[in-house]
């Protein structure tokens, strides 16, 4: 990686290595048995299986992180404004099932922390 | 439905068809092109290369990933990998609506898989079932062409507008509230609990692993706990 590069992977150039690739596996995904049919009746147990598990675990993954930072003492990594609205965010996505109800709703919880309750 | 008042087999009445479902999604798709855009501005991608992502890419939550992990100088093969393994879904997608394309020719199957999404295959799969007198590409086309083209235009505005607004006001926070709005459905019994739950709590303790890695342990584990769970579970 080159270090003082404006652009974070290393340039320009990297970033589109990047998306390019991602979009080759992805449209390699996409096509896989569409492509395949006919030559292959039933998707083997084998795949499917674990593929179930992927969008839960993923979507966790990626969610979590940018709620909640491990820090040295309970209270300090719970009293943590991202933290709350994304309690806030995942009751109201709980109950409505709706994106813009919760990312309205976590936003202005949000918002209410940073610059009124905490400020 | 009423698919066959609009003319059953006609061009127009399938695709339009397509295009109608799909519209009550796309207060969904909105938001999240839009927080694609902005967070490609606060990662310090151009609109070339946030647009480039959007076509070349066309799926949402490995568009995010990518961005976020660029914008926090994370290794190429961290940022592919993390993708990969978050689109790996469309193999099932693929799976399920092989049979519905199955009598098309090579070149049209190759073009429907291109804008193969989590909406267009969940729309299209329970019209052909509802519906076996749709032409089903035309329809799928309808659908996933219409997503396409939103898609696109939301994330050329949501790189204008990332550009506009203070960072103070967090408006990348946006991104981790839309996973959120696709995580709990995805939550629909014990295992994928198990691993939403799971693959949370580890990537938060391996957030601080090298390399920006955190994310891909925490998805493994997670998918690991879940299987785990459904075997054992019970």
């Amino acid at each position: 990686m080159t270090g003082g590069s404006p652009l974070p992977i290393g340039g320009s150039l990297e970033v589109w290595l990047a998306i390019v690739l991602i979009g080759i596996a992805t449209y390699g995904f996409r096509l896989s048995f569409i492509h395949l049919f006919g030559r292959i009746d039933e998707v083997p147990t084998r795949i499917k299986r674990p593929l179930r598990y992927v969008p839960p675990a993923v979507l966790a993954a990626l969610v979590f992180p940018d709620l909640v930072t491990i820090r040295p003492s309970v209270a300090a990594t719970l009293v943590d404004e991202r933290l709350i609205a994304g309690v806030v965010a995942g009751a109201v996505a709980w109950r409505t099932e709706n994106v813009m109800a919760t990312i309205t709703s976590g936003m202005i919880t949000l918002w209410l922390f940073r610059f009124v309750v905490f400020a | 439905m009423d698919g066959d008042l609009l003319g059953g087999d006609s061009f127009d009445g399938d695709v339009w068809a397509g295009v109608r479902d799909v519209s009550p999604l796309l207060l969904g798709i909105v938001p999240f092109g839009l927080v694609a855009g902005i967070a490609a501005v606060n990662a310090g991608l151009g609109l070339a290369e946030a647009v480039g992502m959007s076509v070349i890419v066309f799926a949402g939550a490995s568009q995010l990933a990518a961005i976020d992990l660029i914008g926090s100088n994370a290794p190429l093969a961290v940022v592919v990998g993390t993708a990969v393994v978050i689109n790996v879904r469309m193999v099932m997608y693929s799976a399920s609506i092989a049979p519905h394309f199955a009598d098309y020719g090579r070149r049209l199957r190759a073009g429907l898989a291109y804008v193969l999404t989590d909406q267009a295959y969940a729309l299209s799969v329970a019209e052909f079932e509802r519906n076996p007198e749709r032409s089903r590409w035309r329809y799928y086309l309808g659908a996933a062409a219409t997503l396409w083209v939103v898609w696109q235009i939301a994330t050329v505005v949501g790189v204008v507008v990332g550009a506009s607004v203070p960072d103070a006001w967090g408006l990348t926070f946006a991104v981790p509230l839309v996973f959120l709005a696709l995580l709990v459905p995805a939550m629909k019994d014990r295992p994928t609990t198990a691993a939403a739950v799971a693959g949370g709590i580890i990537a938060v303790v391996a957030a601080g692993l090298p390399l920006n890695l955190g994310l891909l342990t925490g998805a493994v584990s997670g998918i690991v706990v879940g299987l785990l769970t459904e075997v054992f579970g019970e």
